[in-house]
């Protein structure tokens, strides 16, 4: 027999530690279906029957936003045997709340009621069995950062699983609340039934007036006048609304039974350490500067001091690996082109992909950290005001800071933004923050044409990119992206120090999905490149690459980068192969001009460019879409790959665009 | 009327009325910000907005825009 398990909780109480607690690395990710939630499952170690699914961390199942909707659409299709429902017990009047929503779904339920070390050690203490028997549900006090109370968890989990558990207790509401809900539940408790669904959530969501309730119930005219009227009584006796009355309802259960059950002396020791940092970190002045500190060390543990010795590492080890497998092709007689094929294309491309693992990877690694820790949260806080501004709130600026190492990460981390539309902007305006791969680009036209003044160049392309994405932004927000973003209310929670278990297996999640990005989409795209880069359109291998397929769609393609100044094939081939890495521009410039220094280099591209135009292109490559691996993570991210391509399509045009513009008003001022 | 907003930190009160409507309103609801719910104002983030509060023994925040549709009918002042 299999049991399918599901796993609520508000977020920040620990949910993803209890998930990781029961299934160990044997956890499965991927999307609910149809939206861009993430949907977790795996088996619990020590109950292999079950098959737990992580539901989104949410605080209320109103049906505002998508992972509101996808759990109470899980747990009323999908019919999990058992809701694991756990609860932080160090904020538990919050938590309880979801708790009671969930109750009247009339699942199964068992609570986890989490970080009760914490509760203890600071001196306050929660009558277990005086609340388990308020709710009607078994209570299991755990530690799930401890590893605490997890095997009695599991076992009282299997225990009701098996046996079944006797009515949840439903006796939380009262008053005017009370009669309207136990009369509306005598009108449409056949319904209810036919519909599968309990028929105490279906009265209570046609109190709090969802039309779409209404709808699925099929209820007729007369039944929707007569709920309507039921309520219109209730809210004329309370003085308030329904869905006001709703809540008031709820907390004041709540309240009562905390009351009797919670005996909280003073705040937890984790409360007020969080006071005493948040002091600091979310002071007036320094609050601001810490921050940016912090990133800096980030950026410099991560491309310096750790990231490049790693990638050089890695990069030597492909290396030697071809080297290899070069000799070994050699022997074996492989005809020529096909050598060429595996060497030049497949492993130099994927390779040189590859060796942005530890970056990745290490940012991932960084970014666990504060986000666990709680400190994310007081930079969501901090920088909200900013970010405002463009119609984006304050938890985009760490995935687009992140643009500025690698938009790959970036945009992989962008999936922690609750709103899609949020997400969809902060996927598109990411890759505008210049990413550290198109440095070498930097550094080749700066010493070939600004050699005094490069300081100056680069930082302006950096700033130019900023200011590309904040009117990108300001013209989304008025355009496609019009209408409110999501309410920004936002837990600030304590500051905790994050599992290693937890920080691990997503550093491991995130790594497995660049992989696999690594060896599907940008594979293929770079064998599509070195085959165009290596054969001419009779489809023979050619010795110099300015006769290959590439050349002559960069040839055809150059007029038009005329108005931009660049009409050269050189530059509109080295754009394309840009798209398999940033870098890549600077190796095929180098090919394509036959030099072999960087002298060589820089005087070759005095024949293609002018300073003008040299600052053009550098504009260009800042701007335009970014390379595959950052367009297959938009692709996965945005599930979709027509908005993937428009987004593409959007950045490059306003490369083009921006590039000209440049060119044409430089032209004006300093002529030709 | 005094509302949320005009709070200075340090300073707390009793919820009166939750205005607003659809997903924000309900969400104000959700986190506990229901009428006759203790609050207190922590702080303000640095740039001027949103506000940090505390209340039901946790802390969140909020944007001013936001809280300036929760009005209090008792105010402490520190």
């Amino acid at each position: 027999m299999n049991y399918l398990l599901a796993l609520a909780g508000n977020q920040n109480c620990g949910k993803t530690t209890l998930f990781n607690a029961l299934t160990g690395s044997n956890q499965h990710v991927g999307n609910f279906p149809g939206v861009t939630v993430e949907k977790k499952e795996g088996r619990i170690k020590w109950y292999k029957e079950a098959t737990i699914v992580d539901l989104p961390g949410i605080y209320s199942l109103s049906p505002y936003t998508a992972e509101e909707v996808v759990t109470r659409d899980f747990i009323l299709q999908e019919k999990p045997a058992l809701i694991i429902n756990i609860v932080d017990a160090t904020n538990i009047e919050r938590n309880l709340y979801l708790t009671l929503q969930l109750m009247e779904l009339e699942t199964p339920m068992v609570m986890a009621l989490n970080m009760m070390d914490e509760v203890r050690a600071s001196g306050n203490s929660i009558d277990i069995d005086l609340l388990s028997e308020h709710l009607g549900m078994p209570i299991v006090p755990i530690s799930a950062s401890k590893g605490e109370g997890i095997s009695e968890l599991v076992n009282i989990v299997k225990k009701t699983v098996e046996k079944g558990q006797s009515e949840v207790n439903f006796d939380f509401c009262f008053g005017e609340v009370h009669k309207a809900i136990h009369a509306i539940a005598h009108i449409i408790e056949d319904q209810a039934h036919e519909l599968g669904c309990s028929w105490r959530f279906a009265a209570t969501k046609l109190v709090e007036g969802e039309i779409s309730m209404m709808d699925a119930l099929k209820m007729s005219e007369s039944q929707r006048h007569i709920v309507e009227h039921i309520i219109k009584n209730m809210e004329e006796t309370l003085h308030t609304d329904r869905e006001a009355a709703l809540a008031d309802m709820r907390y004041s259960y709540i309240e009562h039974i905390c009351n009797e059950c919670v005996h909280k002396q003073q705040e937890t020791r984790e409360q007020v350490r969080s006071e005493h940092w948040d002091r600091l970190l979310t002071h007036k002045y320094l609050g601001i500067p810490v921050f940016l500190t912090i990133m800096m060390v980030i950026f410099w543990l991560t491309f310096d001091l750790i990231g490049a010795p790693l990638q050089d590492l890695l990069g030597a080890g492909i290396d030697q690996l071809v080297a290899q497998l070069a000799v070994v092709l050699e022997k074996a007689d492989v005809s020529p082109w096909l050598q060429a094929l595996l060497i030049d294309g497949v492993c130099a491309g994927v390779g040189s992909v590859l060796s942005f693992l530890p970056v990745i990877v290490l940012l991932f690694f960084f970014l666990s950290i504060l986000e666990d820790s709680g400190y994310m949260a007081r930079v969501t806080f901090v920088m909200d005001k900013l970010l405002r501004k463009i119609g984006l709130s304050g938890k985009s600026f760490a995935p687009m800071l992140m643009g500025f190492g690698c938009s790959v990460p970036a945009i992989m981390a962008s999936r922690t933004l609750s709103s899609e539309r949020d997400q969809k902007m902060t996927i598109i305006l990411t890759p505008f923050m210049s990413c550290s791969a198109k440095l070498p680009i930097y550094g080749m036209i700066t010493m070939a044409f600004f050699e005094q003044t490069s300081a100056l160049v680069m930082i302006s392309i950096y700033i130019l990119g900023i200011i590309v994405a904040i009117l990108s932004g300001l013209l989304m927000k008025n355009t496609i992206f019009k209408g409110d973003s999501i309410p920004f209310v936002m837990e600030l929670p304590a500051y905790r120090l994050p599992s290693a278990k937890s920080v691990l297996l997503h550093m491991w999640e995130k790594a497995k999905d660049f992989l696999r990005k690594a060896f599907t989409v940008i594979f293929f795209a770079t064998v599509l490149i070195w085959f165009l880069q290596n054969f001419n359109w009779s489809f023979d291998m050619v010795e110099d690459s300015t006769e290959s397929m590439l050349a002559s769609i960069g040839s055809f393609l150059a007029p038009l980068f005329a108005p931009l100044g660049f009409n050269d094939w050189r530059a509109a081939t080295a754009l394309i192969t840009g798209l398999t890495a940033k870098e890549a521009v600077v190796s095929t410039l180098s090919v394509l001009t036959a030099a072999s220094s960087d002298l060589q280099l820089s005087n070759a591209l005095h024949t293609i460019f002018t300073p003008l135009s040299a600052f053009s292109f550098l504009i260009f490559t800042v701007l335009y879409m970014p390379c595959m691996a950052a367009f297959a993570a938009t692709r996965k991210e945005m599930g979709s790959t027509k908005q993937a391509i428009l987004a593409a399509a959007y950045q490059t045009l306003v490369a083009y665009l921006v590039a000209m513009l440049i060119y044409q008003v430089g032209r004006l001022l300093f002529g030709a | 009327m005094v509302t949320l907003d005009k709070i200075q930190p340090g300073d707390g009160g009793i919820i009166d009325t939750i205005g607003g409507e659809g997903p924000l309103r309900r969400r104000l609801l959700d986190m506990g910000l229901t009428p006759n719910t203790r609050v207190m104002v922590r702080k303000i983030a640095p740039m001027g907005d949103p506000i940090e509060l505390f209340l039901r023994g946790y802390v969140l925040t909020l944007r001013k825009e936001d809280a300036a549709k929760i009005t209090l009918k008792e105010v402490n002042k520190q």
